[in-house]
């Protein structure tokens, strides 16, 4: 065979072509149904024989009520099949790693450095207890306390906690911050509204309603901002404070973010700024000059810890010096020698986890902060904003897209698009166009349900994703949009190149059919087969 | 109350084929095009034609039809000529026709001896193109009750009556909520309804509009009745968020929450809808769907009340008035619940007003505010500006409110 | 002014100045400073934030971050007697082998179609904690077992339309500060007391608690009555709970759930806690192949039957298994997606989020390892074990192991007061013999005098624990 310049037909009119992509489809069965009986992937160590002389059958202390009768029905498998499977499993996802994840909007799917990974592997933390003697874990204290302070210069707030387990966990922190306040002015009772957006990460709500608040939500002026003559009606001397994401999910800044501020300290309310969106506006504006009272931050959606398909993850709170006596136990102090944890805080609204956090997540955002630095972390907003716009410059060159609210004007650092004019020409949907999208190995993010933006996109591409990959994500819409109006079948059947087919929901919400666990699974069939 | 309806209902679970009824009301809209307003009555239609109009509802039929065609072994059952059969046709299907009427000349009668038709001969799902009028003609045949005495009680039987229906829209403006968005919105919702894969059934408003008056520029708008339609809840997207309640849950909630926040001196002024018959069912009262009810200390003081009663239940006491959008525009005073007048709103009070709506309805808005219409421009503007609105157990929003 | 080169970040691939002007260009704009035109100037950050300097090259940064490190004493180069809510167990190495790669590590919240192997590998999870707790319906991981215990406590209420919750005294004081703060407003706790010898639970204080009367409220229909009595097997103390079955009938006569806290890793051996009639199960799966990271490894569960009411009071996702239209294709998906019901005056369902998912696909990997017969084995091991430690350190002079006449799990209590030590004393001396002592237990549970809780696991041989018995002859005698 001639040898031939292969490249040539990678790009068509000097473009790249979209990939021939195919996910990987393993048909894997679910682990149980590679079970036999016998087989083991792991002997564990034996017992020696003195100490068996000593105690006897120490199982006959158990009283029989309390001894397990059978084993647990687990899968018996060898230490390769184990592996197989899961290496099987881990290549049918699409993870940063792997695809230009600029769809999963609010997620700020960023690059999680590989080097940080291997600082948190390492057993000088991987192998440390919690509860061991203070001198013995200084180093992580050391980095806790470092990274505090990074916080601190973040966000101009005067103290923060590491302890809260994601985003959502501190928000509840800072809720449950908000009832102490009050309940130590003696309006605990008065006070037990708490005010939102619709816009807002929905968890602002959530959380306020988990700790007994009434939740107030705002609903947006015209132009696609909190509405401030809606923010007036809401406040009273009821309300107990303002939790809001700012920018919002859609992509915008709320230019009077200031007054709202005020007009919630004028009632006697605090004011709360989830920051889950902060990767646009780092060094560019701080929750302390907004007058904000408390902020929450994602270390693995901003600070680039990897999100793991769900978690671990930390979601740290800040307050100004007039809560700090709020926060959870304990506190990292360093007195200039040595770093300790103080639990001696009266006021503290108690433990919220287990120890101290997520100490891995910690580290990585640590480090990452570290190798970027002042200047590093404006360009890291900058660029992100940057490929934001352009993604945005892109997207509204396809027919049918548009970018509802703040016509004309710039985002920060993500959009919520809305294909509403395609589905109303063509009646494909957005999450129908998604799933298309996938056959080219991408996927995106619609929005929180219920969507207020009809046929929704949320995109957020992050300062990780080069030029190149940004006009391949684009090429891929704009190529399904085109499906979308000559050919909407190869859409509507979507995903085709995935690593499964159309999935049949009828089983998930009827009780009789839903079947969380195999063995419900197994039994619910049976009954079926029965029937038959 | 609370009854999740998942699916569609027993009696129309399709068992091998699938049968839709298809309902062309061919005049719908034929004033519009021509600045006439309304097309009810011959009279009407005639002057249309006159003017070059064409009827939309043909057109508007077959876009519907379009998106049904996936379905397999489907039967289209209708009426000849104008009111279905050409639509189906130009769909590419092979209807069954029944009935008969004269062509160029056909009625709101035919409309209603189709739908009584279709109910006898028990189709999955009633596809009709038109508007309002349309609807009430339909709603005529498929809803049978009493105003007074039914309540929650007769729900499980009210339901089990009423035909799955779902309208394509054809007319000038429609306040009914018995409408897909547009008309291949609707046929996507019958694809799924006839397939059995739509989240439910849900209840919406019949609104029946005084073409008359309308012609004048009155817009006199009453609450006709219901109807049962398919909903379609989206489907399980990258979430990261919990979805919140289903539309009968958040009922649920929103009543506990005005429930709980009733005192024992005041009268309660409920008017029409869903969700405030979701607050009589939890104080175990009766409710009149299309009317307006009165309680205090839980229990009924008077029922299907105009606005004489209501000012002589007024006179000495404290009241409340609750009310919940109506109609597919987002009307909180003026459609379908005028016996509270502009004089009950005024002895009530502004702050006393309790506006209650699921989040759902409020995001079908999108972004429009809700509206009022009191017939009293004072009252009205007094009624404007934000208000909030429950929409769930100890949760509101602040919602814009215009005239 | 020097001009200073700009920087290319290597994790800002736009960074490269002529594609960042390329860019700029595309969109129309002379600067990035047009993007924040809606931020108003009055709150525009001057300069620059005053952080560390950059430590720009890869090696730098790691020469940094591992010289800090180094001041870290880990559990390899000390003896660990410590648990107490983080346990040292032996991780094999398929389950880091799984949990670091890129492909799980850095996937997010991708559809059922496009992450389909995230969805199986937490189904699978879930099926075989199912299997070790004998339930059919298990959640997705939540922050950590204290937001399991929490988060099941507020379902048993809003399960049974009550407030107050029965709590064992014998319970980590850290995890009931939890379950207070997180049970506000609604949540009402009471404990129930113990028994001085075994540490058991007190049937008749229970008794007594349970059925005491409680003024019903003004306005609600809903008196104040037990919604759970909540306590843990193995208990926080170390001791196995041996009348569950009681518990739970006192429970349930009194229409309250029986909630019971579990170390999963005794459950090979343990009977699970449905079958002596637990309606709601949760814990933390740390033990199952998480490292202990100081204290970064914990993940929560929470497990019911499968009957409607339950499923539907849980916060979090529940992934289901479902056919596709491919024939003998899965698919997965979420149950019960619109949590239909309103039960009673719930105070909403708390909320869904990113909580520790790796760690559940993680703890898939660790049981599908260890299989039935592995599992059987480290629990009947550990026990062992730790009944050695406990003969020896029983002992010594002046001490007490275990305190109460209880069979014991993995950890147990060990009283100092004859040796006229404090434990702090004690662990300071065993920690200049390389040596982490037991938690000490003298302010958490002062009735219990100068106490130290002492665990005991498969990582600890025989010379280990002989180790340990010498140095503590040293310290005490």
């Amino acid at each position: 065979m001639a040898q031939r310049d292969i490249t040539q037909h990678r790009f068509t009119g000097g473009k790249p072509n979209l990939r021939r992509f195919h996910q990987a489809r393993w048909d894997e069965p679910v682990i149980f149904e590679l079970s036999r009986t016998g087989q083991r992937a792991i002997l564990v160590p034996e017992v020696e024989d003195e100490i068996r002389e000593r105690v006897g059958d120490v199982l006959a202390t158990l009283p029989p009520s309390m001894r397990r009768k059978e084993p647990p029905r687990l899968p018996e498998l060898a230490q390769p099949q184990v592996l197989r499977h899961y290496v099987r499993l881990s290549q049918e996802n699409l993870g940063t790693d792997l695809n230009v994840d600029v769809g999963q909007g609010t997620c700020t799917m960023k690059y999680s450095p590989k080097v940080n990974d291997q600082l948190a592997r390492s057993p000088k933390l991987a192998d440390v207890h919690p509860l061991q003697d203070e001198e013995t874990v200084q180093g992580i204290l050391e980095i806790m306390f470092r990274f505090e302070q990074i916080l601190k210069e973040i966000s101009g707030m005067d103290q923060f906690s590491l302890q809260p387990g994601a985003g959502s966990a501190g928000i509840y922190a800072n809720v449950s911050i908000v009832r102490a306040y009050h309940a130590s002015r003696g309006e605990a009772d008065q006070r037990d509204e708490i005010i939102t957006t619709i816009f807002s990460h929905p968890s602002d709500a959530a959380c306020a309603k988990t700790a007994g608040f009434k939740v107030i939500t705002l609903y947006p002026d015209d132009d696609g901002y909190p509405d401030l003559d809606a923010l007036k009606a809401a406040v009273s001397e009821r309300t107990a404070g303002l939790f809001i994401t700012n920018p919002e999910d859609t992509g915008i800044f709320n230019p009077k973010i200031e007054e709202f501020v005020r007009i919630v300290h004028e009632a006697g309310g605090l004011c709360a700024y989830d920051q889950a969106n902060a990767n646009g506006i780092l060094g560019i504006t701080r929750a302390g000059e907004a007058g904000f009272d408390l902020c929450q931050f994602n270390l693995h959606k901003t600070f680039s810890s990897p999100h793991g398909c769900g978690g671990p993850a930390v979601g740290p709170i800040g307050v100004r010096q007039e809560l700090a006596r709020f926060l959870p136990v304990p506190v990292v102090e360093f007195d200039g020698v040595k770093y300790r944890l103080n639990y001696d805080r009266p006021d503290s609204i108690g433990k919220i986890r287990p120890f101290y956090g997520v100490a891995p997540v910690v580290l990585r955002a640590y480090a990452w902060v570290m190798s970027l630095g002042a200047e590093g972390l404006r360009e890291v907003s900058e660029i992100a904003v940057l490929n934001n716009n352009y993604l945005l410059k892109k997207m509204l060159e396809i027919p049918g897209v548009s970018a509802p609210y703040a016509q004309g004007k710039r985002r920060i650092e993500q959009v919520r698009y809305s294909w509403e004019e395609l589905a109303q020409e063509t009646g494909v949907h957005s999450e129908e166009i998604g799933l298309r999208a996938a056959d080219f190995g991408v996927h995106y993010w619609t929005s929180h349900h219920p969507y207020v933006v009809p046929e929704p996109c949320t995109l957020e591409p992050t300062e990780s994703y080069s030029q190149d990959e940004l006009d391949e994500y684009a090429a891929i819409l704009a190529h399904v949009a085109e499906e979308a109006r000559t050919g909407p079948e190869s859409v509507k059947a979507a995903p085709h190149n995935s690593t499964i087919h159309t999935i049949d929901p009828a089983p998930f919400d009827d009780p009789s059919q839903w079947a969380i666990t195999w063995r419900a699974y197994r039994r619910k069939v049976r009954q079926w087969d029965k029937n038959d | 109350m609370g009854d999740h309806v998942a699916g569609l209902p027993e009696e129309s679970t399709p068992v091998g084929q699938k049968r839709l009824g298809l309902i062309v009301n061919p005049v719908a809209g034929i004033g519009g095009r021509v600045g006439l307003k309304g097309s009810d009555g011959t009279e009407i239609q005639q002057k249309a034609r006159e003017l070059g109009a064409v009827p939309e509802a043909l057109n508007r039929a077959i876009q519907a039809l379009e998106r049904v065609r996936p379905v397999d072994d489907l039967q289209i059952i209708t009426y000849p000529g104008e009111m279905g059969e050409d639509a189906a046709r130009a769909g590419g299907f092979v209807p069954t026709i029944i009935g008969s009427i004269r062509r160029g000349e056909t009625t709101a009668e035919d409309t209603r001896n189709a739908a009584q038709d279709m109910q006898r001969l028990g189709v999955d799902l009633v596809l009709f193109a038109g508007g309002d009028g349309t609807a009430r003609d339909i709603a005529d045949e498929y809803v049978r009750y009493s105003a007074i005495g039914e309540g929650s009680d007769v729900a499980d039987g009210y339901i089990r009556r009423i035909r799955l229906v779902l309208g394509i829209p054809a007319g000038v403006k429609i306040h009914s909520a018995v409408f897909g968005t547009n008309p291949r919105s609707a046929g996507d919702l019958a694809l799924l309804a006839l397939q059995g894969r739509a989240s439910g059934v849900r209840e919406a408003e019949v609104m029946d509009i005084d073409e008359e008056a309308f012609r004048q520029g009155i817009v006199a708008a009453r609450l006709y009745g219901y109807l049962n339609i398919p909903f379609q809840r989206r489907l399980v997207q990258g979430l990261k968020a919990a979805s919140g309640p289903g539309d009968s849950a958040a009922m649920e909630a929103i009543a506990w929450d005005v429930v709980d926040g009733m005192d024992d001196e005041t009268l309660y002024i409920i008017g029409p809808g869903t969700t405030t018959r979701a607050i009589a069912s939890r104080l175990g009262v009766p409710k009149t769907l299309l009317g307006v009810d009165v309680v205090q200390q839980g229990r009924l003081v008077a029922a299907d009340t105009n606005e004489s009663q209501l000012l002589a239940l007024l006179e000495e006491r404290l009241a409340k008035v609750v009310v919940t959008p109506i109609g597919g525009q987002g009307y909180i005073f003026g459609r379908g619940n005028q016996q509270i007048s502009p004089r009950v709103i005024r002895k009530v009070g502004k702050e006393h007003v309790i506006v209650v709506s699921t989040a759902a309805k409020i995001q079908a808005l999108g972004g429009r505010p809700l509206l009022v219409d009191t017939g009293d421009r004072e009252v009205d503007r007094m009624l404007s500006g934000y208000i909030r609105v429950v929409t769930g157990h100890r949760e509101q929003a602040v919602y814009r409110v215009s005239c | 002014m020097s001009q200073k080169r700009p920087i290319v970040y290597p994790y800002i691939p736009n960074s490269v100045p002529a594609v960042k002007q390329q860019m700029l260009q595309e969109v129309g704009a002379e600067s990035t400073e047009e993007f924040y035109e809606d931020v108003p100037q009055k709150l525009r950050f001057k300069g620059h934030l005053n952080l560390p300097p950059p430590l720009l090259s890869e090696y730098a940064l790691k020469r940094h971050v591992e010289g800090i490190l180094a001041r870290n004493r880990t559990c390899g180069e000390y003896l660990s007697f410590l648990g107490a809510g983080c346990w040292h167990h032996h991780v094999p190495a398929i389950c880091d082998e799984v949990n670091q790669r890129g492909e799980f590590l850095t996937a997010y919240a991708g559809e059922p179609y496009d992450d389909h192997g995230r969805f199986q590998a937490l189904f699978e999870y879930a099926s075989m904690m199912g299997e070790l707790l004998n339930m059919d319906v298990v959640s997705v991981p939540t922050y950590d077992g204290f937001q399991a215990a929490a988060t099941s406590i507020r379902m048993a209420a809003r399960i049974t339309g009550r407030r107050q919750v029965l709590i064992s005294r014998t319970i980590s004081a850290d995890k009931l500060s939890k379950m207070q703060d997180y049970g506000k407003p609604e949540i009402e706790i009471r404990m129930i007391g113990y028994e001085h010898e075994t540490g058991q639970l007190d049937l008749e204080a229970l008794k007594a608690e349970i059925s005491a009367e409680i003024p019903r409220y003004a306005r609600n229909d809903r008196q104040s009555e037990t919604a759970a009595v909540y306590f843990e097997n193995p208990s926080y103390l170390g001791f196995v709970e041996t009348h569950g079955d009681e518990i739970a009938s006192i429970a349930h006569e009194h229409g309250a759930l029986c909630v019971v806290g579990v170390d999963p890793i005794s459950l090979g051996i343990l009977t699970p806690p449905v079958e002596y009639g637990a309606d709601i199960v949760c814990g933390d799966i740390q033990p199952l192949g998480m490292h202990m990271q100081f204290g970064g490894g914990q993940a929560g569960f929470i497990a019911t039957r499968d009957e409607e009411k339950y499923v539907m009071e849980y916060p979090s996702r529940l992934f289901g298994i479902a056919p596709t239209r491919v024939p003998g294709e899965y698919g997965f998906g979420d149950v019960a997606y619109e949590r239909t019901s309103f039960a009673l005056r719930e105070e909403g369902k708390e909320w869904v989020g990113t909580a520790a998912a790796l760690w559940g696909i993680t703890a898939g990997v660790y049981l599908a390892t260890m299989g039935p017969q592995g599992m059987v084995e480290i629990g009947e091991g550990i026990m062992a074990r730790s009944r050695y430690a406990m003969l020896e350190m029983g002992r010594l002079k002046g001490v007490q192991a275990p305190v109460f006449q209880s069979p014991h799990f993995k950890e147990f209590v060990v009283n100092f007061d004859g040796t006229g030590k404090t434990v702090a004393e004690v662990n300071r001396a065993l920690l200049a013999r390389g040596v982490f002592g037991g938690k000490d237990l003298t302010n958490e549970f002062p009735e219990l005098g100068h106490s130290a809780l002492y665990c005991v696991t498969e990582v600890h041989t025989q010379d280990d624990m002989d180790r340990l018995v010498r140095a503590l002859r040293e310290v005490v005698e």
